[in-house]
């Protein structure tokens, strides 16, 4: 088996605040990410597909079929957009790393005919990212 | 589909391969320039992940605000700026190479309790990185 990865980058606005906090707690749990004006990052995702190499064209995937799928299910829906107010999938969830790439891993999972989706890593900056597996029952990866 | 969250820190530390378990001589040939007398010092990377149920309410599987104090306390602060053979207990007795740093960081941070310690990773330089997850250390333990 093989992984291959393709590598897409973002930039999108957000905040932190769950209703069902008081403005006090808001502000202890989220700290500075609760300013409602929001803020931006530039996300970088990484998308991991692991599969055997088709034996006529030696490919997993083509990386251009993945990169169109990153394209329409990613970049349109996030890139540039408020995070809260403009993407369906995230409505209810506070916008977190984990939380957007949780929404990624099930946006991508159905769409990946050849080879499986076995890794999505979504960085907020160099020093944060989150990690989706495949999880086999066990915690180990697929 | 199981989530992780990996928070990356900085520390600056020197060290010495040396153990008196070895000869000078063996010292010598065993570490090389890793064994000269002073020490010398690295900018290690030290890459922290957690596993856990995300939080419907925060939708985090750790609080950074909680995360980062911790680790603050648990590593950057003692190792920080230190000579780790002679300021930090942990390495008096065994040498300070860095399976054995990420070993300790892993020891110490365990305890985090708001979610699962699944790896440490130290790169020492951009060239060498060492990673401890919590399956290895259980079949260690």
């Amino acid at each position: 088996m093989i992984r291959i990865t393709r590598k897409v980058e973002f930039s999108a606005a957000h905040f932190y605040h769950n209703p069902n906090f008081s403005a006090e707690e808001n502000r202890r749990v989220f700290g500075k990410c609760n300013n409602p004006h929001g803020h931006g990052h530039n996300y970088v995702l990484e998308v991991t597909i692991a599969g055997e190499p088709d034996p006529t064209t030696g490919m997993v995937l083509d990386l251009k079929d993945l990169k169109d799928i990153l394209q329409r299910e990613v970049m349109e829906r996030m890139d540039h957009r408020h995070l809260n107010y403009e993407v369906p999938e995230l409505a209810g969830q506070i916008p977190t790393c984990e939380n957007i790439a949780a929404v990624i891993w099930k946006l991508l999972e159905p769409k990946i005919k050849t080879g499986k989706l076995d890794r999505v890593r979504l960085f907020e900056s160099p020093d944060l990212f989150a990690d989706c597996t495949a999880d086999n029952g066990n915690g180990a990866r697929a | 589909m199981k989530t992780s969250l990996t928070r990356r820190y900085r520390f600056a530390a020197s060290h010495r391969l040396h153990t008196t378990k070895l000869s000078e001589a063996e010292n010598k040939r065993v570490y090389g320039k890793c064994s000269n007398p002073y020490g010398h010092g690295h900018n290690y990377v030290l890459e922290v992940t957690l596993t856990g149920p995300v939080d419907l309410a925060t939708g985090m599987i750790a609080n950074l605000g909680e995360l980062d104090p911790f680790v603050q306390r648990e590593v950057i602060e003692p190792f920080d700026q230190k000579f780790l053979n002679e300021e930090v207990d942990e390495f008096r007795e065994q040498v300070a190479t860095t399976e054995n740093v990420a070993r300790e960081i892993f020891r110490r941070l365990k305890s985090f309790p708001s979610a699962r310690l699944e790896r440490v990773r130290i790169e020492e330089t951009s060239k060498n990185s060492f990673e401890v997850t919590d399956e290895m250390e259980e079949v260690r333990a």
